[in-house]
């Protein structure tokens, strides 16, 4: 901070002469955010933790959850977070075109994650499973479904992003927003291994 | 500054004013024990509290008109901003009324817990050996009170009666909205919920005809949805009771779903029988044919499923929802404690 | 015909003639005033053809000025809403004793008392404390704008799109009938199927994703743009405090956007969160809606204790005693928000230990909330005050506001708060700290930043009146309601049986038509100052001798509020630099780089409005187009990558040597 800056007469100087340049906040307000949306999470896990056990006569989490399944998903996501790492490696050595594979990648991956839990969502609901079951899967189609919910507006932002990539490179705006997009996905990694543990491992021991 | 003279007399006066007419008030001098010292600790709070506030609305009146711009006589140092000693003190201060207030709170909030069995009928008065609490469940429904007195096997509609100076121990729960038990005169409110019970204890010490009411909104018919408390001594009590007995109409359950359908300003009624176990269904909202009664369905149709201790304590009718509550600060953990 | 119905129902949904309330001549008395005032008003703006400035000029503007001033007419205009209800409410309740049974139906009554309390708090009390944050913060902390000053203009139109929504609910099917947090199981699909609970939803998600960007961008614009020199403690008192607010709005609007998501599932698909049956928990609602609720309360307070510190310190002449130990407090209260939120249900029967713990935790805020009180006292305290209006609203708030403070705690003692619970005197407390705290302080700081804003003060003699009218209002409208609840008269109750009581509602009547009296002199006060804006008008840019840097700028102040970034050594940082003879630079002047103008943030907001009507009305081929509109349009403007430009050289010179003319 410039302090007690003083002119040679030993006046106090209360003006930055030309221009002043403010530092840039997107990523604080991007993490900001996130932990705002972090709270949207807790809400929905202390949600889960009050009414996981209120079945109203409904299937369990060990009738219902297919781990081997949950376990590839997971796989899927923490790989996703793997090369979105790589992806901010090329960028950070100036190379667009492996920042641009690397992203592709990890929307591949994104996208499969999806897949296997729509997929799953499906099994559920058509087993009679769906969220009007009982307290316990409104609670768990809303927590999951809205960490689906993220990845899928994730993926949005990261076809958009390449789009974006392509047209102008690798800009200050353009690096400042893969940095933005690989928080919120490492972000969602975090939630999901939160999601993995409280709903499902322990979920699978009732 | 002729502006700061009349809020003066004005400020002080309405609160001072509203005070000494607010000890006449039904919360302020009540009939039973409870509510008593329920309305004791108000004022003893208030008092606790007015050792601050009188001083600093005087202070602010008189620093006001002292320092106003025009008597320059008042001292005037515009860089003084700051004193440890005056800052401790007006840290210490509060903190010292909080101290004493919170102790208070402490104390009487373990001591007047609507859960807690009394142990004192009036003051002075302890609850006199061999009485038991007459037990009175409490069914909030769209939109009137149903009163279940097990001990009788008798219930009435929007009607209450107790015998003056015998402990009474209401159980409370709802049948679809969120509504909250109160008789001023008496005690305390507490929320009826449904699929969920409450519980108050309280006595009433003097003879009387008394309001109770809902006191949370819970739709179209909340206005209307009141009744007389009646504070009778035992013969009177013994006679309504029997008069009940002999006069009203049976409570079965198809009676019941007659009377839950939801209506506004029911009358009087009185039910001389009650079908057996009817509040225990309504707790566990069970009373339709063919439903499954909430303490036996917490646990999960797979067998294996369930947590050991939901199946426990979903054994337990008065816990029926312990299952879903124990992250929770809530009734059911209550009843807990009151057991202890 | 079959399908041409199926059609309808697809593009109408639920809407039907039958929804339009026609048949209730208070509503269509209504709808007819605001028609013609609003058609009256579009062919004035045609007339004097200023829709192409109000569009350049101000919706699409990104500037933190011109938003804040929306924001406080937004505010403004709510406030005639929600007062109209009050005053509703108050003459229905003066009225229906005995046979007389007032002159609303009580379905009607029940919608009144639920708009008017989520009007009052989220846009009324919220535009007003998010729009002085908006003008005040970047000027007090010496920085051009905010962090992101598009983020800035979406925010406004969001909350402004809860507010039509509100509005719309009037005169297109129902409002709520439920209080308003709406608790469930009273807004459960089952027992309110009507279209009131879903305004109620969408009304508010829709402001509250607005308000949530606000806090980001206000918490981001306090940490990261503070001019040099000006370190956490040197911060001004209100721009501290509008950190904190900042920071719990993010750490509680989270929390209500997913309870009201909830319950909405609850509402469209018949999930089983709050429901009585199949393993919901209503109680669940009540605590997560109070996990926000509280924090709300603070939001609301905490910006207004700033506005009171810089008006003490202004008004008595005086550095503001005890600086240090105010930034203490205020960041003690911050936390504390966060641990009491179970004292607003005492009564749903937690054990007397969880009881205890949460009543003591709420009054430890009381020790903070009073060192304040003391700070403000001691910095009057051998000062030389000045009783311009600003200083009036202030006093009066410290007399006034301590009497709620007590009543705060003693409703947080639980014995006590079991007879006094969902009373009358809870009712007055609340209003006791909202009129007396926010109300107040929201009127002491339009009289006091008025001048900054439109570069002439308020006419005094209208403030004052209005004033005393508020003041005296108050003590009659609420003072009788302290006292009916202490005679166990509840909340939300449309008609009485005890004639004993009607006095004492037509003394609050009384009151209630004292503060329409004072909501007019304030109108009337803007109209006669802006008459007399020549002889009231200050060229000097700082009319109070103020202490803080909003007063070193123009009044109004130039786009780019300073066209030299300052530099700071003194939290008084204006005083400072008038005390050491501080001139305006003339010369020296260089580009200045600003953000543009765009409409995008209105686009957005119209598809939210959009989106919120049709789920309320069940629209779902509707919902569905303009949700891809709105996911479409901001993908769109994520591809404009031109967003700032620079003030030419020429520009600033002109401006600036137009002041030092004016100053010389």
């Amino acid at each position: 901070m410039g302090g007690a800056t003083a002119t040679a007469n030993g006046k106090l100087d209360f003006i930055v002469p030309g221009e002043y340049h403010v530092p840039n906040g997107t990523l604080l307000g991007f993490w900001i955010y996130l932990m705002s949306d972090c709270l949207v999470f807790a809400a929905l896990f202390a949600t889960y933790g009050v009414l996981s056990l209120n079945f109203a006569g409904g299937p369990s989490g060990a009738d219902l959850f297919d781990l081997n399944l949950v376990a590839l998903n997971t796989a899927f996501l923490l790989f996703s977070s793997i090369t979105y790492g790589f992806a901010v490696l090329q960028m950070q050595a100036n190379r667009l075109r492996g920042t641009q594979v690397w992203l592709i990648i990890t929307g591949i991956f994104g996208a499969a994650f999806l897949g296997v839990e729509i997929y799953e969502f499906y099994h559920m609901i058509h087993a009679g499973a769906g969220p009007q079951r009982s307290g316990f899967l409104s609670a768990f189609f809303a927590l999951v479904g809205t960490h689906g919910l993220h990845v899928t507006f994730g993926t949005i932002w990261l076809i958009t992003l390449l789009f974006q990539l392509n047209r102008h490179g690798l800009t200050g705006a353009n690096r400042r927003r893969v940095y933005c997009l690989s928080m919120f996905w490492h972000f969602l990694d975090v939630v999901w291994i939160g999601v993995f543990t409280y709903v499902y491992l322990m979920g699978s021991l009732v | 500054m002729p502006a700061t003279r009349n809020p003066r007399k004005l400020l002080l006066a309405a609160p001072v004013a509203a005070l000494l007419a607010g000890c006449d008030t039904v919360v302020m001098s009540p009939s039973g024990d409870i509510a008593a010292q329920q309305a004791d600790l108000i004022v003893w709070s208030t008092i606790l509290m007015l050792i601050i506030i009188v001083p600093v609305i005087l202070l602010t009146l008189l620093f006001a008109w002292r320092y106003r711009e025009s008597n320059r006589s008042a001292t005037y140092l515009p860089d003084w901003d700051h004193s440890t000693k005056l800052e401790l003190v007006i840290w210490a201060a509060p903190l010292a009324i909080i101290i004493a207030l919170g102790a208070l709170t402490w104390v009487s909030t373990h001591k007047l817990d609507p859960y807690r069995p009394l142990d004192r009928v009036d003051a002075g008065k302890p609850v006199p050996e061999g009485v038991e609490d007459l037990v009175v469940e409490v069914v909030a429904m769209d939109w009137k009170w149903l009163f279940f007195y097990p001990e009788y096997g008798i219930a009435t509609v929007n009607e209450l009666a107790a015998p003056l100076d015998r402990p009474i121990k209401f159980k409370i729960t709802a049948t679809t909205m969120m509504n909250s038990f109160y008789i001023p005169a008496l005690a305390g409110q507490i929320y009826a919920m449904g699929g969920m019970e409450t519980q108050l204890h309280a006595v009433i010490n003097e003879v009387g005809s008394y309001e109770g009411f809902s006191a949370n909104y819970s739709g179209a018919g909340f206005n209307k949805m009141r009744f007389e408390f009646l504070g009778m001594d035992d013969a009177d009590f013994d006679q309504w009771v029997s008069e009940i007995k002999s006069a009203g109409e049976a409570l079965s359950r198809p009676r019941y779903r007659q009377l839950a359908a939801p209506s506004i300003d029911d009358p009087v009624q009185h039910f001389g029988s009650v079908a057996p176990g009817l509040y225990d269904a309504i707790l566990n909202r069970c009373v339709e044919p063919g439903q499954v009664c909430m303490k036996d369905m917490m646990k999960s149709h797979g067998g294996h499923g369930g947590h050991a201790a939901a199946n426990e304590h979903a054994s337990n009718t008065e816990h029926a929802r312990e299952a879903d509550t124990d992250s929770h600060a809530q009734p059911a953990e209550h009843a807990h404690h009151g057991e202890q | 015909m079959t399908e041409q119905l199926d059609i309808t129902k697809l593009i109408f949904g639920r809407l039907t003639w039958e929804s339009i309330p026609y048949h209730d001549p208070i509503i269509i008395g209504t709808f007819a005033i605001v028609a013609i005032g609003g058609i009256a008003l579009l062919a004035a703006l045609t007339r004097y053809k200023v829709w192409g400035y109000l569009w350049k000029e101000w919706f699409t503007s990104i500037d933190h000025k011109r938003i804040g001033v929306m924001y406080m007419i937004l505010g403004i205009v709510m406030l005639l809403r929600g007062f109209a209800d009050a005053i509703m409410m108050r003459i229905h309740q003066a009225m229906a004793f005995g046979d007389n049974m007032g002159y609303l139906p009580p379905d009607h009554y029940d919608q009144i008392f639920t708009a008017h309390g989520v009007i009052m708090i989220f846009f009324v009390a919220m535009p007003f404390v998010v729009g002085l944050m908006n003008y005040i913060v970047p000027l007090q902390i010496g920085a051009r704008d905010v962090a992101f000053p598009f983020l800035n203009n979406f925010s406004f139109w969001m909350t402004a799109s809860g507010a039509v929504l509100i509005m719309v609910s009037l005169f297109v099917g129902e409002f709520a009938k439920s209080g308003w947090l709406a608790y469930p199981p009273l807004t459960g699909i089952l027992q309110s199927p009507g279209v009131g609970v879903d305004y109620y939803i969408w009304a508010l998600q829709i402001a509250g994703v607005g308000t949530l960007l606000s806090g980001v961008n206000f918490t981001v614009t306090i940490i990261k743009m503070r001019a040099p020199g000006m370190t956490m403690m040197k911060m001004p008192v209100f721009t501290w405090t509008a950190l904190c607010t900042n920071i719990l709005i993010v750490a509680a609007f989270p929390v209500l956007t997913a309870v009201l998501a909830l319950l909405s599932l609850d509402r469209y698909l018949d999930m089983h969160f709050f429901t009585n049956d199949a393993g919901g928990n209503a109680m669940m609602y009540i605590n997560l809606i109070w996990i926000w609720g509280h924090p709300e309360v603070y939001i609301l307070i905490l910006p207004i204790f700033g506005v009171f510190s810089e008006i003490v310190s202004t008004y008595s002449g005086k550095r503001l005693f005890g600086y240090s130990s105010m930034v203490y407090a205020t960041v003690v209260i911050t936390v504390l928000s966060y641990l009491v939120w179970l004292h607003h249900f005492f009564t749903m029967g937690s054990g007397a230990t969880v009881n205890s713990f949460f009543g003591i935790t709420t009054m430890i805020i009381s020790i903070p909330t009073g060192a304040k009180i003391f700070n403000w006292l001691f910095t009057m305290y051998r000062g030389r005050i000045k009783f311009d209006v600003p200083m009036l609203w202030t006093v009066g708030f410290m007399v006034t506001f301590v009497i709620g403070g007590m009543t705060g705690v003693l409703l947080a003692v639980p014995p006590a708060d079991f007879v006094l619970h969902n009373s009358l005197f809870l009712i007055a407390h609340f209003h006791n700290v909202i009129i007396g705290g926010v109300v107040f302080g929201v009127f002491a700081a339009i009289a006091y930043w008025y001048p900054k804003v439109t570069g002439y003060k308020l006419d005094p003699f209208w403030g004052k009146a209005s004033f005393w009218c508020w003041l005296i209002g108050f003590y009659l409208a609420f003072m009788p309601l302290y006292l009916l609840g202490l005679m166990g008269v509840t909340r939300r109750v449309s008609h009485f049986e005890d004639p004993s009581l009607q006095i004492w509602f037509q003394i609050a009547l009384v009151g209630a038509i004292l503060i329409g009296a004072g909501i007019i002199c304030f109108l009337i006060q803007l109209y006669v100052s802006y008459k007399k804006r020549d002889s009231l008008r200050d060229e000097t840019g700082d009319p109070w001798n103020g202490r803080t840097l909003e007063w070193s700028t123009t009044s109004p102040p130039p786009q780019y509020n300073f066209a030299f970034t300052p530099r700071v050594h003194d939290n008084d940082a204006w005083w400072q630099m008038k005390q050491h003879g501080y001139q305006h630079p003339k010369e020296g002047f260089v580009p200045i780089h600003m953000p543009k103008n765009t409409a995008a943030g209105m686009v957005i907001s119209a598809f939210a409005t959009v989106i919120g009507f049709a789920l309320i009305w069940h629209m779902w081929l509707i919902a569905g187009l303009s949700f891809a509109g709105m996911l479409a349009s901001i993908i769109i403007h994520t591809f404009n990558y031109k967003r700032d430009y620079y003030i030419p050289v020429e520009d600033v010179e002109k401006v600036e040597s137009q002041r030092a003319e004016v100053l010389a």
